[in-house]
Formats: structure tokens, sequence, C-alpha cells
């Protein structure tokens, strides 16, 4: 058994949340990058080189690259071997929330109650999400999401007759609804399978996955090429005035699901599509 | 294209020169307001009392700020989702706010009200909250400020880069933009 103290998990959560806001992940520049070279709308290739200048200012300057420094989603996978001591796990997270959102300058942007609001003034409760793996280690990953894109996002529970174009055309679907609303361009994270709840944690988890990764089996890797190539074909394009990107990466999670169901949740996430990493 | 160079108040006169697609350099001052400031305003307005500061021919930005470090004018401030205020806005504008900044579609009521009270709506580049708070040069509270980030306040903004999404006619760049991509790739 390895003992791990929750104050080291602290200072790992605290340094998270502001790494993760002032410096976006390498692979996601490098999309949108690549989307740059080959965009051709009028309008669409100016945004593309504000939105680099940008994250370039964030990266230099330590400062938010942007100003919805989101809900702190925290996924840990905690090895069977740890022993977590010094103190309540959840309570250590959501102190290096605290930390983090204070000592980084962040906004705050979590309110206590759903439908009574009221600003609870240092961005906790964090969204916690746990996994017991193998070995001795904690990982930590911590993404801070923007709800300009949460909010159109979408959950079906399809009969499994409707089959994969019936999955094709919620994508589709979804991303038209969104249309300039969540600022393109977007990451798409989907889903499939498991239960109503499960579909919705993959298209999250679907979003943090690296955008220069395929799904693991050839079926899936290939429906992310082509629906990623049909939601670039739409003319949405950067903030929504017309153009070839649309979207800078499409990933998509699996699971077995029931018989009866085809689960599918579609989580969109714009194009400062935050995550860090940190292994204890 | 060329850029437009404009500057602040926006006039009715002004503002009928403002056309869909324009890319623009906004300098001026500006008001920033968000879901929870434009409630309180909108309340203030119901119950007959005077709003904290003079909407006539002002722009308000929607935009909750991240907190301004030692020596910064503001944090990052980039635009918020506009179609949440839409609610409000008609209301805004009916007591003379003519200007918006946000980002993402508005409501056909919001548009109406844009054509009756000749109003512009401008685009900010959602996400680039670095970039657009270096555009900002002075940043002062007015109003509100246990509403955190949602506050009201005064900035004063040099060459904002701004595109105007929707004008006084109800031109919409997001219809419009979209057509003429499509249009082009056939």
């Amino acid at each position: 058994m390895r003992e791990i103290q929750t104050q080291q998990i602290i200072d790992v959560i605290e340094k998270l949340c502001i790494d993760a806001n002032n410096h976006l992940p390498e692979d996601v520049k490098c999309a949108i990058k690549n989307c740059r070279a080959c965009e051709d709308g009028q309008i669409a290739c100016g945004v593309l080189d504000n939105i680099i200048e940008n994250f370039e200012i964030a990266d230099n300057e330590n400062l938010p690259i942007c100003q919805d420094t989101g809900m702190a989603c925290v996924f840990l996978e905690i090895g069977q071997d740890v022993h977590i001591v010094g103190g309540d796990l959840t309570e250590a997270i959501n102190e290096g929330v605290r930390r983090g959102y204070k000592n980084g300058y962040l906004r705050k942007s979590v309110v206590a109650d759903p439908v009574r609001r009221g600003n609870t003034g240092d961005n906790t409760p964090a969204m916690i999400y746990t996994e017991i793996v193998p070995g001795d280690k904690i990982k930590i990953t911590l993404g801070p999401k923007g709800f300009g894109s949460e909010n159109m996002s979408a959950v079906r529970m399809f009969k499994p007759s409707a089959g994969l174009q019936g999955i094709k055309d919620f994508i589709i679907e979804t991303v038209e609804a969104a249309g300039p609303n969540p600022c393109p361009p977007i990451v798409i994270g989907v889903g499939i399978g498991g239960t109503f709840d499960k579909a919705a944690l993959l298209a999250k988890k679907a979003i943090m996955r690296p955008l220069d990764t395929s799904n693991p089996d050839p079926y899936y890797a290939d429906l992310e090429k082509e629906m990623l190539e049909k939601v670039n074909q739409l003319g949405i394009g950067p903030q929504g005035f017309g153009g070839k990107t649309t979207a800078i990466g499409l990933n998509i999670e699996v699971l077995p699901t029931h018989i009866a169901g085809m689960p599918c949740a579609i989580n969109i996430n714009c194009h400062v599509t935050r995550h860090k990493t940190e292994v204890i | 294209m060329e850029k437009k160079r404009v500057t602040l108040p926006l006039t009715e006169e002004l503002a009928k020169t403002l056309k869909a697609g324009d890319e623009v350099l906004l300098t001026g001052t500006i008001y920033t307001s968000r879901d929870a400031g434009h409630k309180r305003m909108c309340e203030a307005l119901a119950r007959g009392e005077k709003l904290p500061f003079n909407p006539e021919n002002a722009t308000i930005y929607y935009v909750g700020p991240t907190p301004a470090k030692p020596g910064q004018v503001i944090g990052s401030a980039g635009p918020t989702t506009s179609g949440r205020m839409d609610a409000y806005a008609p209301t805004m504008m009916s007591v003379g706010a003519r200007g918006m900044i946000g980002k993402g579609a508005r409501l056909p009521e919001v548009v109406d009200a844009m054509k009756k009270y000749s109003g512009v709506y401008f685009g900010a580049i959602g996400g680039a909250g670095a970039l657009l708070a270096r555009c900002i040069k002075k940043c002062e509270l007015v109003a509100y400020e246990d509403l955190g980030a949602e506050a009201l306040r005064e900035l004063y903004v040099e060459d904002m880069p701004l595109v105007v999404i929707i004008d006084s006619e109800g031109n919409n760049l997001y219809e419009l933009g979209r057509q003429d991509y499509l249009a082009s790739k056939k």
C-alpha cells in the first residue's frame, strides 16, 4: 500500500487549474493551425489568426485563454494499492480548485443552486469522477469546461433500429442547432452505448482525448474521420461567419449497451479545449 | 477587406452606416453586463427607476471577465453567448442602448427591436479573451459589485476587433456568411 497525502493532491489540483486555463494543449494548437492552413472563408482566416494570436498571448503572459474558465471537471484514476491519508479526498480536490481559481486569477463561475442561483465565490464544487484502476499511483486530469459550448450539448436514447444513420444524423443535427453559439471551431465528443449517464460521461471523455489520436477500433476511427469531414461541409465556419473550419476535431468513445437501446451523447466544446494531466 | 474604424457613441446615424459582415475596429466607452446584471437593470426599469448608467446611444458588451492580475486593467475578457440576454435586449434598446457586443444567435424579437431602434449587434471572437483584453484601456466599476464577474463596468476600448453580425436593417452575417461560403463551393 502506497500512502499519498491529500496535501499533495491539493497542490497538484491547484497547479492543474492554472496550467489548464492558461496553456492550450499542443494537439489542440496544432489542429487549429492545420485548419488555418486549409481555410478559405473570407472572414474565417482572420478569425483563426486571432484565435492563434490569443492562445500565444495566453501562453507567453500566463493569462487565461478564455474568460470562461469553466467548471473544474476532475477525473481521477486511483490505483487500488493507494491509501489516501491526511483528510477527505473530495475536500482536498475542492481546496485545490479553490486555491487554483483564487491564485490563478481565474473566474468563479459556479452557482450554489441550479434554480435559486448564488455564486459560491470560489468555483467549487468541482465535478469529480473517480475510477479504481490497478497500480499504486493517482492520475489526475483536470478539464475546465466552459458553458457556451456545454449548453449546446445533447443526449438521445435511440432505438437500436435507428442504427448508424441515426447517430450520424444526430451529430449533424446537434452541430447545426449549436450554430455560432459554442464559439466554433468546435471539438465534438461523441459517446455511444452504456446507459443514459454513461453515454454523457463517454462524450465528455471523448473531448479530453488528444485530437491527434483515433479510436482504437478502425470502425469508429473511420466514423470519426467521416463525420468530421461532413461537419466541415456545413459551412458554419469559425465563429459562424461562414467557412470550412466548423470543427477541429471529433472523437468517439463507445461502451457495450443493453439489447433494447443505443444511447448517444454529444458533448460540444469550443476551440479552447483545455485539459491537463499529472500522475502522482 | 479594409477594417472600418468606428468611434462611439453609437448614434442612429452611425448605426445605419454599419452593415452585416463589416469588420470594424471599435473605439470608445462601452458597458459590461450579462445575465444577472441585465435582470437587475430590467427590474429597475420596470419599477420606473433609472439605470446606473446613461443608456442613450450606449453599447453593452456581454462579458464576465476574469479578475485582473496586479498591474492589469482587466483580466481575460471575451464575449459570452448573447442569446441569454434576448429576454432583456428589446427593453434595453427601448431606453436607448443601441449597440450590443457578444457572440451567437439572436431571437427574431431582438432583430425586430434592432430594426425599430436602429440597433447593431457586433460579434467579438468567442474564446479570444486574452487578445480582447489588450484593447481595453480603462475599466471602472459602475454598479452591482456584489455580482462579481457580472458587475456593471465602464470600459474604454481602443481598436477592438469586431464584426457586424446583425445590422439595423436585420441583415444577418450568420445566414449570409454561410450562404456565401457554401455558394462559393458549388
